[in-house]
């Protein structure tokens, strides 16, 4: 079973909101999504100022697999695109719920609490597998 | 080693082509060379070697089973290559007029014909130069269709999540937006997704029927009914028309464009990238949009019909008429295999992949739609082996080819975890077919055994296993000469 921290909220799609609890969010892609897709080797964020849709496709991800599309788990706005991420996307493969997060929102944090917690989450992962 | 690397200066080889100057002194100075070209100085001999090794090295479906899937990499006859070769199809220039082209109309016009019946298509254009501009070709024919009638507010294609990979890139080139339908745990299109999804802004659905996860969608009619209802179009996408030539026409299932792949179907050689053909068919109300040149027959004689004949034609897509060597082999393999023999290569397409199916499944190996039947590919998935043996799908890919076999499609489509899409076609022996079930059965002991001589192979081709990972990330595309003689 992939790597779940307790205290982020999970998406379907496979994306991590961390709540700072300074009215901003930390978004990133999960461990099990960063195993399935392979080695990163392109990332592309949204730009800051940029407001988002709830579920709105706002970034993406390369592998030699496959490019994929990340959606903003929670509407809100850009204020914050992980810089270290041009040069190196294997951040995201080797810490997926540290370094390699990818952008930060500026938004209503009561809005978490539609999105899954770690067990919902895993839930959905066994359903998949 | 490149050719350049070969490179002496001085060096020549002048036996095939003679050196001659050209006399170009109206060439402006700006527009001159200041260096001369890259080009190798090298021997006749070793232009031979070099080219002959590349090719030994070269695996191909003249040396190998090649079970790519939606690929249908099937065997190319030489006699296509030798009709397509005769000197008055060779030696004929572009720019000759249709009087003296009456061989190359006659046949191109009846090539049309042929793929107008087999598909159940209205009228079809030879012009685009591959399938992905085939594809371009008809999604823009969508859009002139709605623009012609101020339908201005469709701006959505639907693609389902099991259509060819190729399919919302070609969406996006003529300026739509994409929306994807998700397939449903049968295989078939979701059809309440797709009901939720239509609506005013649908210009329309690109559909691969068999899907690329190489089952027949059996909702097709009433897919086709939801969009044409919602005023959209219903666009073919031909990869996988080898599992149903000369049985179903998508013209009979309601699809309004088809693209065709010659180098699939019509058994064409797949270039590296190229040359390709890729006609479009369409249904009568979009036939004005076609793209030119398209040959006519005009009493006796044939002739071109261009811009002044179609003005609403959305265009050329070519500076002439689309690949004609290319066209010429899929014409003679056509007339080879006449109407009867194209619904056996549907016959035996579809047989092969079954019998596959039935004998890797039978060994143990996980089906993804294990409750259908498939199509002339189908779908393995190896997440068992990844989750207890520890090995990828990409390594049994590797592996295969230390067996003689070239790797199925890999981790397409991405809706199946750890995926071998697999297409035998239908020009492969039962021994063949076989063959490739004991490799199979023969890695999947290696990957108990000792998996880690999975995850290094191949062993035994000309380069071992790539970092594609650092090639992707440190792009390295063009040749430089790197200075002295050799390398300039």
């Amino acid at each position: 079973m992939s790597n779940l921290p307790e205290e982020l909220r999970y998406t379907k799609s496979h994306e991590w909101v961390k709540d700072n609890g300074d009215g901003t969010l930390t978004v990133g892609i999960t461990d099990h999504a960063q195993d399935a897709l392979g080695d990163l080797v392109y990332v592309e964020l949204p730009e800051v100022g940029r407001q988002v849709g709830a579920g709105e496709a706002c970034a993406v991800v390369e592998s030699v697999k496959a490019a994929s599309d990340i959606y903003s788990p929670l509407a809100g706005e850009v204020i914050e695109a992980n810089p270290g991420l041009a040069e190196a996307p294997e951040t995201v493969n080797q810490a997926p719920y540290g370094e390699g997060w990818l952008f930060k929102l500026r938004a209503d944090a009561a809005a978490l609490g539609a999105l899954l917690d770690a067990d919902g989450y895993a839930k959905t992962l066994e359903e998949d597998a | 080693m490149l050719i350049h690397e070969l490179s002496r200066t001085g060096r020549r080889a002048t036996a095939q082509a003679p050196l001659s100057t050209a006399d170009v002194p109206a060439l402006p100075e700006s527009l001159r060379r200041r260096r001369r070209a890259a080009l190798p100085e090298v021997s006749e001999l070793q232009v031979v070697r070099h080219y002959t090794r590349l090719s030994q090295q070269n695996f191909s479906i003249d040396t190998h089973f090649y079970p790519l899937g939606s690929c249908t990499m099937k065997y190319n006859p030489r006699a296509c290559h030798a009709l397509a070769s005769l000197p008055g199809f060779l030696a004929r220039h572009p720019l000759a007029p249709a009087s003296r082209s009456q061989g190359l109309l006659a046949c191109l016009h009846d090539l049309q014909e042929i793929l107008k019946e087999v598909t159940g298509m209205h009228a079809v254009s030879l012009a685009p130069a591959a399938g992905a501009q085939g594809e371009f070709a008809g999604v823009a024919m969508i859009r002139a269709y709605h623009a012609a009638r101020g339908d201005t507010a469709r701006t959505e294609i639907l693609v389902p999540d099991a259509a060819h990979g190729t399919n919302p890139a070609s969406a996006v080139m003529c300026g739509f937006e994409v929306r994807e339908i998700p397939t449903g745990a049968d295989g078939d299109v979701d059809i309440a997704a797709l009901r939720q999804a239509v609506g005013p802004q649908t210009a329309g659905i690109m559909l691969t029927n068999p899907s690329t996860v190489g089952v027949f969608d059996r909702n097709i009619v009433q897919i086709a009914e939801v969009v044409h209802a919602a005023g959209g179009l219903l666009y073919y996408d031909g990869a996988n028309l080898n599992a149903i030539l000369g049985k179903v026409r998508p013209g009979d299932m309601g699809f309004d464009v088809i693209h065709m792949n010659l180098h699939k179907t019509f058994s064409t050689p797949h270039g590296g990238g190229g040359p390709g053909a890729g006609p479009v068919g369409v249904s009568a109300r979009l036939e004005p949009y076609l793209p030119i040149p398209l040959a006519a027959r005009d009493g006796d004689g044939y002739r071109w019909l261009t811009e002044v004949d179609r003005p609403a034609s959305i265009g050329r897509l070519t500076a002439f008429g689309g690949n004609m060597g290319i066209l010429l082999r899929a014409y003679v393999y056509a007339r080879m295999l006449g109407r009867e023999g194209m619904g056996r290569v549907a016959e035996y397409a579809t047989l092969n992949a079954n019998y596959l199916f039935k004998r890797l499944t039978d060994a143990g190996f996980e089906a993804a739609y294990p409750r259908r039947r498939a199509s002339h590919e189908f779908i393995v998935t190896l997440r068992r082996e990844a989750r207890e043996l520890g090995v990828t799908a990409m390594d049994f890919a590797k592996r295969l080819l230390d067996y003689g076999f070239h790797a199925p499609t890999t981790y397409f489509p991405l809706l199946v975890p750890e995926c071998l899409l697999i297409e035998p076609t239908e020009t492969e022996t039962k021994e063949a077919l076989d063959g490739f079930v004991e490799a199979m059965i023969q890695i999947r002991r290696e990957a108990e055994e000792n998996p880690d001589l999975l995850r290094g192979a191949p062993y035994s081709l000309p380069v071992r296993r790539l970092d594609d990972v650092r090639a992707a990330r440190q792009l390295d595309l063009a040749w430089r000469p790197v200075g002295g003689d050799g390398q300039r």
